[in-house]
């Protein structure tokens, strides 16, 4: 009896606490199909009187977000691809290969993980003005093209695989960059598909270091593009809305998509395969 | 077929203490020849057998297979194949897959990879199983899979590091049995490393016996359980192994030994090895073989009878061991007597004096090899 009470008190917390989490979204996806000025009336509606796609197609048209979508798809996934292959390299090579400094290497590397992202801003855009990176793609893309958290994930990932399979691939002749890819990459997929799924995420939703790199508002973002947009049109709650749920909808659609990948690859290593 | 020289092959890690690894091995594996490397964990067994195969670096010595010096020839190139201790079985790969890998990287027609592999699973009962993924698959059939990736490349030296440890006692057994008929199949020369005396002296055709990084003593399986040329030898060697008493040796008359304490004492017929000291601190080694109950029979006169107190008594069905205290010191007597002696007992043994190895006491080499 006890336990069917503390069963139902749990359900009734979660299920509040979902519903405080998603009741913004929901709204949202609402107020985007509201004819205009439906959104700010009293008390709040949560179903459309009206359902409208005008936001929508002014998004596109008057706004230009089709060109800002397509800046950040090229960038997400231009970093998605580039640090998957470069973490996964550094991860393996800091687990498995033997060379000198190797140790002192990574401790200082994973040191530098305590370093906030905004410490770093700085000093990082006068170094690429001097390249002359400021406000190009490779602006965006650099700096995300590896990852210490990345590397370490992989790395502690990597650490579980048995030397003796690395050892069997060398007797059986393959090369070292044959041996990372026929035997490395299959046996470490799972993480890496948790980290495909976590770079194009936070790439996509990364809003201040584009700000600060991209002056040209061709090259914006969605996250930059919105939060401009957002000054403008401060009435257009509708339309603002539907910004947002463009903006929000692919990383959405990755997530439930790839989740199970996601999930797996969090608890992998927790319980024996 | 090659045959496999080690010439002062050392191994030293680098770093701050410069651990040495393997001390100077000298070792001539004959072309066909099945040797086996034993010794306890950390005696450099292994790392002699990853030189051999190229994956740890020779830091000095010379290693020749088939008569070419392999020191600095990448292991892909030195004609060698080598099963691990837990398999190291691709775990994304098919059983097929897993044993083509090696001839696919080689360029080999696929119709002939096909055909090896065919042969290769024949051999080891593993036709019905070439779809499966290696989780598929239970541990000796994956160690089969092992030694399958193996003999498909047909090479000049085979290589096992531990193969048999992950199994459970029954298939190991049968395993054993299995890879010594591959090998009189295949009669290609094998390096076979294990820590299990009875696995080293069932398979090998000679055994090479190392401690601490050291070779103590290599020689056929008969020769090392009759001749152990030191104590550490004859300690690994047998089951259950060889008692030691500490002791003096006299040979004023008939020579003799006497343990510390004064009791036992052993007489010892035939001379003392020449070299030896006439008198001074020894080791006297004997087997529980050579121990028995002196109600087993009438004492001959090569035979010291000695007096002892039952500890313990460990019947196995067909033999029974018999733990006792003699003077102080502890023994174990193996005796096929039906009539066993209770715990608390006081009972006489028989030490048949030609059958006890003498050791110096200081540096363990052995002064009087028993008959």
């Amino acid at each position: 009896m006890r336990r069917a009470w503390q069963s139902v008190l749990l359900h009734v917390a979660l299920v509040a606490g979902a519903v405080v989490a998603l009741l913004p979204i929901v709204w949202m996806i609402a107020a985007s199909f509201m004819p205009t000025g439906e959104a700010t009336t009293l008390p709040p509606k949560f179903i459309p009187s009206n359902p409208t796609l005008e936001h929508y197609r002014a998004v596109f048209t008057r706004l230009d977000m089709g060109r800002y979508l397509l800046n950040s798809t090229l960038v997400a996934l231009l970093v998605t691809g580039t640090s998957l292959v470069i973490n996964a390299m550094a991860g393996y090579a800091f687990a498995k290969l033997r060379f000198r400094g190797r140790d002192v290497t990574f401790r200082v590397l994973t040191a530098g993980l305590m370093l906030p992202v905004q410490v770093v801003m700085l000093p990082l855009f006068l170094f690429f003005k001097q390249l002359g990176l400021i406000n190009t793609y490779w602006g965006v893309i650099i700096p995300s093209m590896a990852s210490i958290f990345a590397i370490f994930l992989i790395r502690q990932y990597a650490t579980a695989i048995p030397d003796d399979l690395l050892d069997a691939a060398r007797i059986d002749g393959a090369s070292e960059a044959r041996i990372f890819r026929a035997v490395v990459l299959p046996v470490i997929i799972p993480i890496l598909a948790t980290l495909a799924i976590w770079t194009f995420l936070t790439t996509w939703n990364d809003f201040m270091w584009p700000l600060i790199v991209l002056s040209d508002e061709r090259r914006y973002t969605l996250p930059v593009a919105l939060a401009n947009l957002l000054g403008e049109h401060v009435q257009d709650v509708e339309l603002m809305m539907a910004g947002s749920v463009l903006t929000i909808m692919p990383v959405l659609a990755v997530f439930l998509f790839l989740q199970r990948y996601y999930i797996r690859g969090i608890m992998a290593g927790s319980v024996k395969g | 077929m090659a045959q496999v020289t080690l010439e002062g092959v050392r191994k030293v890690y680098e770093g701050a203490h410069g651990h040495v690894a393997v001390h100077g091995v000298d070792l001539d594996v004959a072309d066909g020849e099945f040797v086996v490397l034993v010794g306890p964990s950390g005696c450099g067994k292994s790392t002699t057998l990853r030189m051999i195969a190229g994956l740890e670096s020779i830091t000095a010595g010379k290693l020749s297979i088939g008569g070419r010096v392999v020191n600095d020839v990448p292991p892909k190139d030195r004609d060698i194949a080598m099963v691990f201790q837990n398999y190291a079985l691709y775990p994304h790969m098919s059983v097929r897959e897993n044993m083509a890998f090696a001839l696919k990287l080689r360029k080999m027609p696929k119709t002939e990879i096909d055909q090896r592999v065919r042969e290769a699973a024949d051999v080891l009962g593993l036709t019905t199983e070439l779809d499966r993924l290696p989780k598929q698959l239970s541990g000796g059939q994956r160690q089969r899979v092992a030694v399958g990736r193996a003999i498909v490349r047909k090479p000049a030296v085979f290589l096992f590091d531990e193969p048999l440890s992950n199994l459970d006692a029954k298939l190991r057994v049968q395993m054993r049995r299995e890879i010594l008929a591959l090998h009189r199949r295949l009669g290609a020369t094998t390096i076979y490393v294990t820590h299990d005396q009875v696995e080293a002296m069932t398979m090998g055709d000679r055994i090479v016996v190392m401690s601490a990084g050291h070779v103590m003593q290599v020689d056929t399986p008969g020769a090392l359980y009759e001749r152990p040329a030191n104590r550490f030898v004859a300690g690994f060697i047998g089951s259950p192994a060889m008692l030691f008493l500490e002791g003096t040796l006299t040979t004023n008359g008939s020579p003799r030994f006497v343990a510390e304490g004064g009791a036992p004492s052993i007489a010892l017929p035939g001379a003392v090895a020449s070299g030896t000291r006439g008198s001074g601190n020894v080791v006297l080694g004997i087997r529980p073989e050579h121990l028995h109950l002196a109600s087993e029979g009438p004492t001959s006169a090569d035979q010291s009878a000695l007096d002892a107190t039952v500890d313990l008594v460990e019947p196995l069905g067909g033999e029974a061991l018999v733990h006792v205290r003699a003077g102080g010191h502890e023994l174990t007597a193996r005796t096929r007597s039906r009539d066993l002696p209770e715990v608390g007992d006081r009972i006489q043994l028989v030490a048949d004096g030609r059958r006890v190895h003498l050791f110096d006491a200081a540096s363990g080499d052995v002064v009087r090899a028993g008959r």
